[in-house]
């Protein structure tokens, strides 16, 4: 099958390959970029560990060919920090609110909490609950997961969270 | 997993795409969203030489209001849908069941043509379709017709799509201004497929109830539309005996499998009581 030539931006840098057209999104970001922030978790569209922002749109890349993206700006993990390396708000609300254990499904929650805080800058519990419903994580109980994304929406509208983790 | 090689094309143009189709004929599939065909790939559960993705095509997306009538492209995706003010004023129940779809990575990229053209019976909105009396825009390169959704759809996976044609959008006219809605699913976590499903749409006049639909998702081989457990509503306010005749009428048309969201009696035992919710949520929503 001959290769497709796909152009799009990743966490800021153009890039450019030659692709075959099966492979995934998923795929490409990690064996064609080296960015293994993005997990593979279940392979069926279930898990939600893949997830990166697409074009303003939290996006399982498992499920997703890479020249669909063809033209696409894309955020990973990897383009979250901020420029002078210190820790952008969800990562920090992860970290100090215990938003992880095993961390394997936490690159996937943080780019969909960061999509769901552009459009729900201060969201209650249940809409993060119902915002956070296509990620898994098997060790946390969400409790910690959700505290974690009130704490960086506290913190993107200048606020201060007072809870403490659980 | 990795699906089966196959050759790509994103065509530009509604024409372009069936052009394509016709020249690549039954070795080829549409890929919308993909939501749905991708894992099917990746299962190996179809491997089609051709992909022709229509995602690239600006006139196959977003809603209209056209007089009575709302006309929504077929690539629009759930996401967009429920953003659609248009949409969602005109007909509410389109988004109280596009919230019930899958989670939210899903619907920004599942799209609402995808979803009605699919043909599994686990889709929630060909009953919704059949609840607002839906037509489906056909396309092929010998040019368009026009099918209700009550009449496209014919087995698992079996419509009335011809090879060749594209589902290119979906119209419906809107409800009347007071109409009660309400689509009410059963399922075992947040993304699945119901275990069972029903939509109601109705209108309500001196306390009655004067018009009923009711459809049915993933009770049976396709999404039924429960004809005689609307007329079982028809003039009454919903009393007991009333509701009981609809539960009776709608599962008389239920012939779920068993599976592992239960045994075909448990599905058909909360199919009932679906159909219930629905009534009772429109009627309670409903002005008349």
């Amino acid at each position: 099958m001959a290769k497709a030539h796909v152009k799009m931006t990743v966490n800021g840098k153009e890039v450019e390959s030659l692709v075959e057209p099966r492979t995934l999104l998923i795929h490409y970001l990690r064996e064609h970029l080296n960015l293994t922030g993005p997990h593979i978790g279940c392979d069926t569209t279930h898990c939600g560990a893949c997830t990166i922002d697409m074009d303003g749109k939290s996006v399982k890349s498992c499920t997703v060919f890479t020249v669909q993206a063809e033209g696409a700006s894309i955020t990973t993990i990897e383009g979250m920090a901020n420029p002078d390396g210190s820790l952008h708000a969800l990562q920090e609300g992860f970290r100090i609110m215990h938003g992880l254990q095993c961390g394997f499904c936490t690159p996937g929650m943080i780019m969909r909490a960061h999509r769901l805080l552009q459009e729900i800058p201060n969201p209650s519990e249940d809409q993060i609950r119902f915002g956070i419903a296509g990620n898994l994580c098997r060790c946390t109980g969400y409790q910690n997961i959700v505290k974690a994304i009130q704490y960086a929406a506290a913190k993107l509208r200048g606020e201060t969270f007072a809870e403490a983790a659980e | 997993m990795i699906p089966g090689p196959f050759s790509y094309h994103r065509p530009k143009s509604i024409s372009e795409a069936t052009g394509l189709l016709a020249d690549l004929g039954e070795q080829s599939r549409v890929l919308a969203g993909g939501q749905s065909l991708i894992p099917m790939m990746k299962l190996r559960l179809a491997a089609p030489e051709h992909l022709i993705d229509i995602g690239a095509i600006a006139e196959l997306k977003g809603v209209q209001r056209k007089g009575s009538t709302l006309v929504i492209g077929a690539t629009t995706t759930q996401h967009e849908l429920q953003q659609s003010k248009v949409a969602t004023d005109a007909a509410p129940i389109l988004l109280e069941a596009s919230l019930l779809i899958a989670d939210p990575q899903v619907r920004y990229v599942g799209t609402l043509g995808g979803n009605v053209a699919n043909g599994d019976p686990g889709n929630d909105m060909p009953a919704v379709m059949m609840c607002l009396d839906a037509t489906y825009r056909l396309t092929g390169s010998g040019g368009s017709r026009s099918v209700k959704a009550r009449d496209f759809y014919q087995g698992t996976y079996v419509t009335a799509l011809k090879p060749g044609e594209i589902v290119t959008a979906i119209e419906m006219p809107v409800p009347p201004a007071g109409h009660g809605w309400a689509y009410e699913k059963l399922k075992r976590k947040i993304g699945d497929y119901a275990t069972a499903a029903a939509g109601a749409v109705l209108t309500v006049s001196r306390g009655k109830v004067a018009t009923c639909t009711i459809a049915l998702s993933n009770l049976s081989d396709t999404a039924v539309l429960a004809t005689d457990a609307a007329k079982a509503v028809i003039g009454t306010a919903l009393e007991k005996p009333a509701v009981e005749a609809a539960m009776k009428a709608a599962r008389a048309v239920m012939s779920p499998a068993s599976d592992t969201r239960g045994t075909s009696d448990y599905r058909i035992h909360v199919g009932g009581i679906m159909v219930e919710r629905a009534l009772k949520k429109a009627f309670s929503r409903a002005k008349g």
